[in-house]
């Protein structure tokens, strides 16, 4: 199967995107080909703006750019959400302008950099700031619908991506705010986002296999987040499962969690980071030592079941 | 304008300070009053606005980088009739259109929400660069604070400024010397700001009293340098015309009560 990290596919949307919309610009903090914005920065480098090292001006900056009718893309690491979060909160998110964060390298994939570099807090948040949309791309195709769709949201956007090189699937139906139902069951449901897609549906295989009909529900928008498909699978498998490369506080699972409070779940469980740090090694190993891979779910959830 | 028609703006805009910060109980007179005469100097005489259509995108652009000074912004804004003085009533009230701090989306003519300190230079940058993407003739002018300068955020904003060479931008540093802890000297020394401003590559203009009106729109209206942002350093004074709160750094965040009021409104009536 066809592998593409999903930052490289939004530095490919942000340059289609470019072809057709002229009010898009693009900024970035000295990590234009870490990014992928550098693929628009070729393409386009009239509409490029390097703000160097420096996140919080970058993000003021598009701030005030929006307000004379373009729409900025800026790009940095997500772990930066954290040292941007009052420009992308006050900034942007107060006044509602027409930002958009496409901020790559998040989760424990992005491996030998380490802690310090690895991104678990950012789904949440950016999802507790009013008026934000968060999308978490599972794939290249995915990210493609996700930069078209927030160029056409008049508000900010923050679109998560990974490092990795992951599989590419074919391209889903797509709506903003609507969940994808990757797999039907009634025995139990796993609620994911972004790249945990391939593990879990490596998990779901491998608890068919078992005999247990496992439902498998795939979110590229956390926020506005798709309740009503979410509660419609709690109450009918009751046995509910997330799995996320984020802590398992405030991301995926807290979403999910109270989106079904009261649905007559009897089994619920949060599968990520249990509110620890990262640490460097190789991506697939950090998934492994964390209890990400494919197999790894399964058996958490078969002890559960 | 002529000069006299303007300090008579000033001194209503004053006015409209004390009586909004003391019917509020709460607001902060002290940087409001300060940088009053550079606010109406901009939006009676320098700016091309209008207030029956705020939003005409040719206007000239103003972000309060310290945005706390909100009363002064307000009190321009009504005198120059964006909105009428009932909102007034309102001012830190619950559904008002005058928030504690500006609130674009809220009041007219307000072009940036401010009031996290260091965020609006760098808006008022992005403000300016969108100008020169779009090929828009507006000029793009910030407020900031002494205190606010201790933001490492305005120093990023001013490198990129010069950088992008906007010498459609004007910074304006409304020099006090006063924050709330004290003086900047006590709290974090500024250093020669004169000369952090010129390494940054402003083209520097300080004025030697900021609240006379004749110095500040000199400065205004010194023709840009061409491929570089303009520093206008403004030396003025805290609480400038009421006696009781000029150069007290205890009026920074209070607001007068009823019999200060009345004191502070007749010296300003002179």
């Amino acid at each position: 199967m066809e592998k593409k990290a999903v930052r490289v596919a939004y530095g490919e949307a942000l340059v289609k995107l470019g072809q057709t919309n002229d009010k898009v610009v693009v900024l970035d903090a000295d990590l234009a080909s870490a990014t992928m914005t550098n693929a628009f920065k070729k393409e386009f480098p009239d509409r490029f703006y390097d703000c160097g090292i420096a996140e919080a001006n970058m993000v003021d900056m598009a701030a005030g750019m929006s307000t004379m009718g373009l729409i900025p893309f800026c790009s940095t690491f997500a772990v930066f959400v954290g040292r941007n979060y009052d420009q992308i909160r006050n900034g942007v998110c107060y006044p509602k302008f027409n930002v958009k964060f496409g901020f790559s390298h998040a989760g424990i994939t992005v491996g030998e950099d380490g802690g310090s570099h690895q991104a678990i807090e950012d789904i949440a948040l950016m999802r507790e700031i009013p008026g934000m949309t968060v999308f978490v791309p599972s794939d290249a195709n995915e990210c493609h619908q996700c930069v078209e769709a927030a160029a056409e949201i008049n508000g900010p956007v923050f679109i998560r991506t990974a490092r990795l090189a992951t599989p590419v699937y074919d391209p889903r139906p797509f709506t903003v705010g609507k969940g994808t139902v990757i797999r039907d069951g009634n025995d139990c449901v796993i609620f994911t986002c972004g790249i945990m897609l391939e593990h879990t549906m490596e998990a779901a295989e491998i608890l068919e296999s078992k005999g247990i009909r496992t439902a498998l529900v795939s979110f590229h928008t956390i926020k506005p987040f798709d309740e009503e498909l979410a509660c419609s699978y709690a109450a009918k498998c009751r046995k509910v499962f997330t799995v996320e490369e984020h802590s398992i506080l405030g991301g995926l699972g807290d979403t999910v969690a109270s989106a079904i409070i009261g649905k007559g779940v009897e089994k619920f469980r949060k599968i990520g980071i249990n509110d620890e740090f990262g640490q460097s090694g190789k991506p697939l190993d950090l998934l492994k030592e964390y209890g990400l891979t494919g197999p790894q779910i399964a058996e958490t959830i078969l002890k559960d079941l | 304008m002529d000069i006299q028609t303007l300090e008579s703006y000033a001194r209503e805009v004053r006015k409209d300070i004390i009586i909004m910060t003391s019917k509020a109980g709460a607001g902060h007179p002290g940087g409001s009053l300060s940088c009053t005469d550079a606010l109406v100097a901009l939006y009676f005489d320098v700016m091309n606005v209008d207030p029956k259509n705020d939003k005409m995108p040719e206007r000239d652009r103003f972000v309060l980088s310290k945005g706390h000074a909100a009363p002064a912004l307000y009190g321009t804004l009504c005198e120059r009739g964006f909105f009428g003085k009932e909102e007034f009533d309102k001012f830190r009230q619950l559904h008002g259109i005058l928030q504690g701090h500006p609130d674009t989306k809220k009041c007219p003519g307000v072009d940036a929400s401010t009031g996290s300190l260091g965020q609006g230079i760098s808006i008022a940058v992005g403000m300016a660069l969108g100008a020169k993407h779009t090929g828009s003739k507006s000029r793009v002018y910030t407020v900031i604070g002494d205190g606010e300068s201790q933001e490492g955020l305005v120093w990023e904003a001013s490198m990129a400024a010069a950088h992008y060479k906007l010498d459609n931008l004007t910074v304006i540093l409304d020099h006090n010397g006063l924050q709330i802890d004290g003086s900047n000297d006590e709290v974090m020394s500024l250093g020669d700001i004169k000369a952090k401003a010129l390494a940054f590559g402003y083209d520097v203009i300080e004025v030697e009293n900021g609240n006379d009106m004749k110095q500040v729109l000199d400065a205004l209206h010194t023709p840009p340098c061409p491929g570089k942002p303009r520093y206008i350093i403004l030396n003025t004074t805290k609480g400038k015309g009421v006696s009781f709160m000029e150069g007290q750094v205890g009026w920074h965040g209070k607001a007068p009560n009823a019999e200060q009021a009345e004191q502070a409104l007749k010296e300003l009536e002179g």
